[in-house]
């Protein structure tokens, strides 16, 4: 299946939760939060939050900043 | 420094911090001088912006937050870079699941690229929103006495007028509209955004703001480690200055040494 994934398409198996989709983006114990269509996941639920075809995913992290 | 032990505590949100001056992240060379001119500056509260994750990049890459700790300093995530309040208010609830729940903001809502001078218009549906959400807001905007009023009415924990545009290093453009805002505080007032040097941020302090938040002024400083300690002290220097109240100014010379017992 295919989600947006930070504005751009991204595949992935059917069935993958958000824990999968930040295991394969290496991501896994960084400091980062996800946004699943307009809505935050929180951290607790990203093991149990199945995504589906057409899915707006964004992943952000802090960086500098004033 | 015993007269600092005299000063009323800064308070934000419940917390009390040692130092009146805050800090951004942005602009720095690397996250080590980041870190290092952060440090020199004694800022106990940092500001970050929140950004899409580059991925399939550097995934070893460091993070922002590796060298400013948060169980260290308060990080403070802005909103920077929104245009409307529903962005800002996207952006909010994104930091505090970055941060564990932490629901301590600095909202700005931008009008412009080229002055980045505050929609307030948004900014007041964004702080109403927020507010109401449970967020702590600090909140950036023009230096309009009655907007400032209205923000801190809604909720808002701390008001931050610019003192001049953001990024220019033009110093406090308009003193007296901030006195007008100090006048009639009922929430801490910060400077936000304008201060070029040290002595602008001791004209701030001066005139009586709770702090100032400066990013530029250190970040594109010759020395932004330097400059660091420098703003620390101008902080510290305007604050005693306000606390032990200036001297009045006269027209005609006063002689410091006295008259009598002059040789003639």
């Amino acid at each position: 299946m295919r989600i947006q994934l930070n504005g751009e398409p991204f595949e992935l198996p059917d069935g993958e939760p958000v824990a999968g989709l930040l295991e394969r983006l290496q991501l896994v114990g960084r400091r980062v939060a996800v946004e699943l269509n307009l809505d935050i996941v929180p951290r607790s639920q990203h093991a149990t939050t199945v995504l589906r075809e057409g899915d707006r995913v964004e992943v952000v992290h802090a960086i500098g900043g004033g | 420094m015993s007269d600092v032990l005299r000063d009323k505590p800064f308070t934000l949100a419940g917390r009390t911090y040692g130092s009146r001056l805050l800090v951004g992240t942005g602009k720095y060379k690397d996250l080590d001088e980041t870190r290092r001119a952060i440090e020199a500056s004694g800022a106990e509260i940092v500001t970050v912006a929140v950004r899409r994750t580059n991925i399939g990049q550097n995934p070893g890459e460091p993070n922002l937050l590796d060298v400013i700790p948060p169980d260290r300093y308060t990080i403070l995530p802005n909103t920077a870079g929104c245009f409307d309040a529903a962005e800002a208010v996207r952006t909010c609830r994104l930091a505090r699941e970055l941060l564990d729940g932490h629901s301590l903001v600095k909202l700005e809502v931008l009008a412009d690229q080229k002055t980045l001078f505050p929609n307030v218009i948004e900014t007041l549906r964004a702080a109403e929103t927020l507010v109401a959400d449970g967020f702590d807001v600090m909140v950036y905007t023009s230096d309009d006495p009655i907007i400032a009023r209205q923000l801190a009415d809604m909720g808002c924990i701390a008001v931050m007028p610019l003192a001049g545009l953001i990024g220019t290093g033009l110093g406090i453009c308009n003193p007296y509209n901030l006195r007008i805002i100090l006048e009639e505080a009922k929430v801490p007032v910060l400077v936000d955004a304008g201060v070029g040097t040290a002595s602008d941020a001791t004209i701030a302090m001066e005139l009586g703001c709770d702090g100032v938040l400066m990013n530029s002024a250190i970040a594109h400083a010759g020395d932004p480690v330097m400059m660091g300690a420098a703003m620390q002290h101008a902080i510290i220097a305007g604050r005693l200055a306000y606390l032990a109240g200036r001297m009045p100014k006269k027209l005609y010379a006063s002689a410091s040494s006295p008259l009598d017992g002059l040789v003639r």
